[in-house]
């Protein structure tokens, strides 16, 4: 790639033909081949080979993943706009729609953690904003190797830095999210955002451009030499060679997006006669959003003067002013006649805008630089005619022969066992990174992070949203397709357990290599295994995002399909969180538990890996079970609720009483090493003693008695063949101090 | 009668401010561009959380050469309340209305939590509605409020009790647990930590209604009103 981009003048296009260098810029020779004989029937220019090259990479185009996407369950009554757009939209009721979108920034963190996480949280707001929603929320889901070197923790801080900066300064707050560690993440970390919005039905906005002489209006900060080419480069796998590939990454500016968001805002709300659409220039910037907008509207053509573009650097060619990702710009398609009443706006919030071109006739996407034309191709060529492949999918070895058996733990003395368990990165406490954040601007945070599910509450209504994010790459990499299922319904566990109904989900989906049939296999089946979850729960996919090539010299991340679920409270006081509230109420295992160590996190702990069969699992039953705990809930039976996951029932019981520093006296016919199972399809819950009889008759033979809440500050559970012993502070102090102590 | 919220370039915490005033408060409130030159016909002003011009600079330091700027200036010589909270303290510190400066926090990050306060003026015509000596508890959310001035300032904000509220458990190494002061006339407030955060018991806490409360008692006890 630097090859190309460093020469101070362009390769002619004979050059590019006989020298190859398209495939740096990363397009195949079937790709050029295409675009030669099929699509110009001439040679393309410099320009027009980086305008493919960055319209037809995996990030723009979805050429390998397109006929995945299409199995997704994205159906549902609710849904005013699925896939396709900026954001996905669900009714709320009230002339109210959640908008929401998650975007990976893997790559660009992998290389400069900061400023990757920064324009990771700004891109994910721009696509919320340019559909005419406030953001309300952001999430964020992190996959960190264990951290071991000083860089390891440099790098953790960083993203979290950068995280927190972005958020924090552009007054959104950062409500929740999830974090594991895990070394199969090591040299390819997963930094995935998410945020939801909220709108007025009646404003929806779409990134269409239609109408000949309508104007192209170009928003906010200036375009430089930062990410040139950004998308075709996450597009790329990285190796142990080519660490030095900083010039793709691009740099955040908070306070520019704010006046962006406002601005665009402001068009949408009050000034919508004039504005034909609007889109983000995010992945492969200019040309990817004109391109995209062109040939959404359908019919006609485009027109671009790159004079116009306000620039920040001298001298920059048409290629990189087409596929600079530059921060904080938006593109709008104002109505001919309206360009001043709309530049008046942006100019009033304090922000760059200027016409830049026109709506023309035709179908052809025209770039005019320095008074040249410097490409004329089709518009739909560039958006919506890439290549599709259908990969080929082949099971990988390592689950060919897969032992059915589950792990059996070791354990001798259980408490010691719960304290290492405690301890374990993944189940302890996040606070030391969510504190970092402003969790509450906005002040609708009923839920801050912490409990399964964030809780916003809308503003002068009674109801409010519940966030969540999930996903257990392990799971994935011992059956994908089970796993996939299961990253749904875990979510949906934590919706329910906050008291929520799931109404829809987006996803990232992170995975390996999709040339390489075994890892295309573990992309296609998790999509499946997915898509049969929402469609239990009734949640459709609304939006999402593909991030592959996740590998590192070869070896593939665990298959990670982070899922991003939004539910609906519908009263405020159904609102649940995790912690006991008080003693004397009964404490109940809702759902069964049966041996599920394979991929648990104690078999991780006592074994330093994970193999063999992922255990069963029962969506129907899984269903079952959360319309329990729902229906408890809104017949206001429960004073607390928690998803039991990540190291089973003993690590659920004794998460719950931190909240609080309540103690628990539980007995249970289990083994101890039952206690650690992850089987799914379990809450643990809390039931005050005048609701006892009621919630026994509900849930009948679905639920266990364990005992009862106290107030001694100790945790005591026997199991069959032993027992757990431990003060709730000495246990609540190894859990809160594992994370700061492994970064210091 | 009526408030005032500013709102700057990066500004925040306008809205929040701004929802806490008219549904739970229920007093008039109006947000006022930074662009503006007049304060007339307000009664109170309250200058919101955020970071105004992105705080590239030190926090409140651009924000200080609005030109609603002088309008502050005068509105707090005039005696009527002026209340900034967090990059609104930042604000007030830069603008020379209240001593000393917000430097960056000793953990060098950014921290968002509860923190309990111990109230220590409870005659301020903003802290009225507490005992002295009251524990409350506010959130904060900042990443530069570690309050500094030198001993002489200190002693002088001791000794005319401009100290308002300090906190329980210092979360970012401010002088003297120092958490809010008022200016020496009595009348201008600089506090980290967020009342506006604080007004529905659904989001954790209410505590901070008092802040809010005083002032109103305070400009309805003088009846000098904008209705």
């Amino acid at each position: 790639m630097n090859s190309v981009m460093d020469q101070t003048t362009e390769a002619t296009p004979e050059q590019i033909r006989d020298n190859k260098l398209y495939q740096s810029m990363g397009l195949t020779d079937h790709e050029y081949g295409l675009i030669k004989d099929e699509v110009l029937h001439r040679l393309p220019n410099y320009t027009e080979v980086g305008l493919f090259s960055g319209m037809w990479s995996e990030h723009c185009s979805y050429k390998n993943s397109k006929p995945v996407l299409k199995k997704f369950f994205t159906k549902g009554k609710h849904v005013v706009k699925g896939p396709g757009e900026g954001a996905g939209i669900i009714d709320i009721g009230d002339n109210q729609g959640v908008v929401f979108k998650a975007e990976s920034h893997n790559h660009p963190s992998a290389v400069e953690p900061f400023q990757g996480a920064t324009t990771g949280v700004g891109g994910i707001l721009r696509d919320i904003f340019s559909m005419g929603a406030r953001p309300i929320a952001s999430m964020d889901s992190l996959r960190f190797a264990e951290p071991k070197t000083d860089a390891d923790k440099y790098f953790i801080q960083q993203i979290v830095a950068g995280i927190s900066a972005y958020g924090n300064c552009i007054g959104i707050p950062t409500v929740g999210g999830d974090t594991a560690f895990d070394d199969a993440y090591a040299h390819n970390p997963l930094i995935n955002v998410m945020s939801v919005g909220l709108m007025d039905l009646d404003k929806i906005e779409v990134g269409a451009a239609a109408g000949v002489g309508n104007s192209i209006i170009y928003v906010g900060h200036k375009t430089g030499r930062d990410g040139i080419n950004g998308a075709s480069f996450a597009s790329f796998q990285f190796d142990s060679e080519h660490e030095s590939q900083r010039s793709a990454v691009q740099v955040g500016d908070p306070f520019e997006e704010k006046l962006v968001m406002e601005g665009c805002l402001d068009v949408i709300n009050n000034h919508s006669d004039a504005l034909i659409g609007i889109q983000d220039m995010g992945a492969a910037g200019l040309v990817s959003s004109s391109a995209e907008m062109g040939s959404k509207a359908g019919g006609n053509g485009m027109e671009l003067d790159l004079d116009l573009v306000p620039q920040r650097e001298a001298g920059m060619s048409a290629f990189e002013l087409m596929l600079s990702e530059s921060q904080e710009r938006m593109l709008l398609c104002v109505k001919a006649g309206h360009e001043d009443e709309v530049l008046k706006v942006f100019s009033d919030h304090g922000v760059n805008a200027v016409v830049i071109g026109h709506v023309t006739e035709g179908h052809n996407y025209k770039l005019l630089h320095h008074g040249k034309l410097v490409a004329d191709v089709p518009v739909d060529s560039l958006a919506s005619q890439a290549p599709v492949y259908h990969r080929e999918s082949e099971m990988p070895e390592h689950l060919k022969n897969a032992d059915s058996k589950q792990y059996q733990p070791k354990i001798t003395n259980p408490t010691e066992t719960l304290k290492e368990m405690l301890g374990q990165l993944t189940i302890a406490s996040k606070e030391s990174i969510y504190e970092t954040y402003d969790t509450q601007v906005q002040t609708n945070t009923v839920v801050a992070p912490g409990s399964d599910a964030a809780v916003v509450r809308v503003r002068h209504h009674d109801k409010a949203l519940a966030i969540t994010t999930d996903v257990n790459g392990r799971y994935l990499y011992l059956n994908p397709r089970v796993g996939g299922a299961m990253a749904v319904a875990e979510a949906a566990r934590n919706i329910v357990a906050s008291g929520a109904v799931p109404l829809g989900i987006t996803d990232c989906l992170n995975f390996g290599n999709p040339e390489k049939p075994d890892q295309f296999y573990e992309l296609d089946q998790a999509v499946m295994g997915m898509s049969e979850a929402c469609e239990k729960f009734e949640a459709p996919v609304i939006s999402g995002n593909v991030s592959l090539n996740n590998e590192y010299d070869n070896v593939p991340i665990y298959p990670t399909p982070m899922v991003g679920m939004v539910g609906l409270i519908k009263g405020l006081d159904h609102i649940t969180t995790q912690d006991f509230k008080q003693a004397g109420d009964a404490v109940y295992v809702v759902g069964k538990t049966e041996p599920g160590f394979n991929g648990s996190q104690i078999q991780k702990m006592q074994t330093g890996e994970i193999s063999g069969q992922l255990f069963n699992f029962d969506l129907d039953y899984e269903v079952k079970i959360q319309k329990l705990v729902t229906a408890a809930i809104q017949q206001k039976l429960l004073n607390s609720a928690h998803d039991i996951s990540e190291g089973g029932l003993i690590t659920a019981i004794a998460e719950s009483t931190f909240g609080n520093q309540l103690g628990v006296d539980l007995a249970a016919d289990l083994t101890v090493a039952d206690f650690f199972s992850e089987s799914q399809s379990r809450f643990i819950v809390s039931v005050p003693q005048e609701k006892q009889a009621e919630f026994e008759q509900l849930v009948g033979n679905d639920a266990q008695k364990l005992g009862k809440v106290v107030d001694d500050n100790h945790l005591f559970v026997q199991a069959n063949d032993g027992y757990f012993d431990l003060d709730v502070d000495k246990a609540f102090g190894i859990w809160k101090g594992a994370l700061p102590c492994r970064l210091k | 009668m009526k408030f005032a919220v500013l709102a700057f370039p990066g500004s925040n915490c306008e809205m929040d401010l701004y929802n806490a005033i008219k549904d739970i408060i229920k007093e008039d409130v109006e947000l006022v561009s930074y662009k503006k030159n007049t304060l007339e016909g307000f009664d109170a002003v309250l200058i919101p959380g955020g970071f105004s011009y992105g705080d590239y600079l030190r926090s409140g330091a651009i924000a200080r050469f609005s030109p609603i700027i002088p309008a502050l200036q005068e509105f707090a010589k005039s005696g009527k309340p002026v209340l900034g909270i967090c990059n609104g303290f930042q604000i007030l510190t830069e603008a020379g209305l209240l001593p000393g400066s917000l430097q960056k926090n000793v953990s060098a990050k950014f921290i968002c939590k509860t923190e309990p306060l111990v109230v220590n003026n409870d005659h301020s015509m903003f802290s009225s509605e507490y005992k002295e000596g009251q524990l409350i508890s506010l959130p904060i959310a900042h990443g530069d409020g570690n309050y500094y001035c030198d001993q002489d300032t200190l002693r002088e904000l001791v000794a005319n009790d401009q100290i308002v509220f300090k906190y329980a458990n210092n979360p970012n190494g401010s002088v003297d647990n120092i958490a809010g002061i008022i200016n020496k006339q009595g009348n201008v407030l600089g506090m980290m930590p967020h009342p506006e955060r604080a007004v529905e018991a659904v989001l954790g806490s209410d505590d901070g209604i008092g802040v809010f409360q005083s002032i109103v008692n305070h400009i309805k006890s003088r009846g000098v009103i904008y209705e």
